[in-house]
């Protein structure tokens, strides 16, 4: 069986409409991920990304359907899935310290003061902030601040990690920087993460697997990509790796037309079965025993459930 | 520049007020003409009919009066005759004891309602109702229950300094920002310690703001309040002033119900900014 850490399982939501009836943003979602994998997600506004993602992260609930992190389904938040927000969301009255050791104390709340701090300050350094533990966010600039929501959330040393267009606000520089930051942290630490983008290239350098979601409402995911780059890719060269603009061309595609037409392009989408795009390596897919296998699991363990 | 510009308003406050009272002191010099009259039937008119003297006193017979007030402030000869600054300590005490039973009261009580919008919902008719009820309606009211003219007093600065209060405190407490509210849920802060360490510190500048407005609501009031129960507080003593027909005393109280008044302002003001975050 295939370790699958995260599993979504045809989830929905609905919210009431005007006049009684009621918006579906999307139904019959199936996702899963595996232990240490980083996964984007991408498609237009208004698809239900960031519903997903806090669907994920407990803070909203879904209209139907399960989620399952670990082998147990979520109910509410949890200290094991930490958010990185995308407006950073620190406390302003708190310095860098307090916005760390806040979360740490959170965690481990029979900790000590030194303890907390000691620890807070190990996150601190990780991200590259030693010398500002005392500032307020006010002082610091934009990528300073999503550095801190970083340490934040890797303080409390999560199983994963949730990130909903964590570097949108940044200027291109401060952004790239940050990217390679946050691909070396989950390297290191083998850090499960699902990032929401509307960045191809920073999908293309971070992810692993890229999740395409068609346009909403109603929106479906519509194919997992596999990313086909090494798992030690550079920045610098990654534009010249052989399969980068097959990739980048079959993302961007999807985005500019195929995002619109897919529903009635692909009337027997089953949104249990998502296909897997293994990108320029036609037939290996089959072979290929990483991912493949979740397709002949999942009828068996989820019976009676209709696409 | 900065200091130079405070230095240029400083100057045209000093002219203004130099203005002010110059054309004050013209006003009220003895301009009409001394008339003769039987020395009896001058005692009875006073300097006004003898000497042409205005009845409204000039700033330098105002300044004099401050003066020997200032000297002995806490002078007590009675019921009818105590320095200022007794006068002003009671109403100091009334205002500081309604406003901070206030306080007890609204900053809880709008937590409460501004975290369940349950409460917001079936609680707001009533404020609506009550808030804009004028406090001094409540004296005879309070007269009646409580039976002591002096709790009565602090009762009415209770009652009209809790309203703003507990409507920025709900108005506080419901917006805070959900981002913020959102960061607690993902770090499972239980409820108590999230209203202490997120939603107070976040809603405090707007809290405090409504305390602000409260307690200058509450120098406003105590002086109409004072007027109405008597015995003691510097409304009281406009009043008793009144009835002896000196008006210096009654432009000296209203001098320093303002001094006070601004000096309450500023200390709340002071709250307010240690507060206040930068974002």
């Amino acid at each position: 069986m295939t370790d699958k850490f995260v599993s979504i399982e045809g989830i929905a939501k609905r919210y009431p409409g005007a006049g009684g009836a009621t918006t579906t943003v999307f139904e019959n979602l199936w996702l899963s991920m595996a232990r240490g994998e980083f996964a984007c997600v991408i498609g237009h506004s208004g698809c239900g990304k960031t519903t997903v993602l806090n669907i994920l992260a407990g803070l909203d609930a879904p209209s139907e359907g399960a989620v399952i992190v670990d082998g147990q389904a979520i109910a509410g938040t949890s200290l094991d899935r930490a958010v990185i927000f995308q407006s950073h969301a620190l406390l302003p009255w708190r310095t860098v310290l307090g916005n760390v050791a806040y979360a740490v104390s959170s965690k481990w709340r029979s900790w000590d003061r030194a303890k907390v701090r000691a620890h807070a300050q190990t996150f601190i350094d990780l991200v590259g902030l030693t010398g500002s533990e005392h500032k307020r966010p006010s002082e610091l600039s934009g990528g300073m601040k999503q550095r801190v929501g970083i340490a934040r959330a890797l303080s409390i040393t999560p199983k994963m990690m949730l990130m909903d267009e964590p570097f949108s606000a940044l200027d291109a520089l401060t952004r790239g920087t940050l990217q390679d930051e946050v691909r070396r942290i989950c390297l290191e630490t083998g850090q499960t993460a699902f990032m929401i983008t509307h960045d191809v290239d920073e999908a293309i350098y971070l992810a692993d697997k890229i999740f395409l979601m068609t346009n909403g409402p109603g929106a479906v995911l519509a194919e997992v990509v596999e990313n086909p780059l090494p798992r030690d890719r550079g920045r610098i060269d990654l534009h010249r790796h052989p399969l980068y603009y097959a990739l980048r061309n079959h993302i961007i595609d999807f985005l500019v037309t195929r995002s619109k037409t897919f529903a009635a392009e692909t009337p027997d989408h089953d949104p249990r079965n998502v296909p897997l795009v293994p990108i320029g390596k036609p037939g290996l897919s089959i072979a290929s025993t990483g991912e493949e296998p979740r397709q002949t699991w999942m009828p068996g363990t989820n019976p009676g459930l209709s696409a | 520049m900065n200091s130079s510009l405070r230095l240029r308003a400083g100057l045209v406050s000093i002219v203004l007020l130099a203005a002010f009272l110059g054309v004050w002191h013209l006003a009220t010099r003895s301009t009409a003409p001394v008339t003769t009259m039987s020395p009896e039937y001058a005692k009875l008119m006073g300097l006004t009919a003898t000497q042409g003297k205005s009845a409204m006193p000039g700033p330098l017979d105002v300044g004099a009066k401050l003066w020997d007030h200032l000297k002995r402030p806490f002078y007590d000869n009675g019921p009818n005759d105590k320095g200022l600054g007794i006068q002003l300590g009671y109403s100091i005490a009334r205002v500081g004891a309604g406003y901070l039973l206030a306080v007890l009261v609204a900053i809880p009580l709008g937590f409460l309602i501004g975290m369940s919008p349950l409460l917001s919902k079936a609680l707001d008719p009533f404020i609506q109702v009550l808030k804009p009820i004028s406090p001094l309606a409540w004296m005879p009211l309070a007269l009646y229950t409580i039976k002591d003219s002096s709790i009565s007093a602090i009762f009415v600065i209770f009652i009209c300094s809790i309203w703003p209060m507990l409507l920025n405190t709900v108005f506080g407490v419901a917006s805070v920002r959900r981002e913020w509210i959102n960061v607690a849920r993902t770090l499972e802060v239980g409820t108590v310690r999230r209203a202490f360490t997120v939603i107070l510190p976040a809603a405090a500048p707007t809290i405090l703001t409504g305390m602000r407005i409260s307690i200058g609501i509450a120098w406003l009031v105590i002086v109409a309040a004072e007027m109405l129960v008597g015995g003691t507080g510097i409304g009281y003593f406009v009043w008793n002033e009144w009835n002896n027909l000196s008006i210096t005393n009654v432009i000296i109280a209203i001098l320093l119900i303002g001094v006070v008044g601004m000096l309450l302002d500023q200390i709340l003001a002071r709250f307010t900014r240690m507060v206040t975050f930068p974002e």
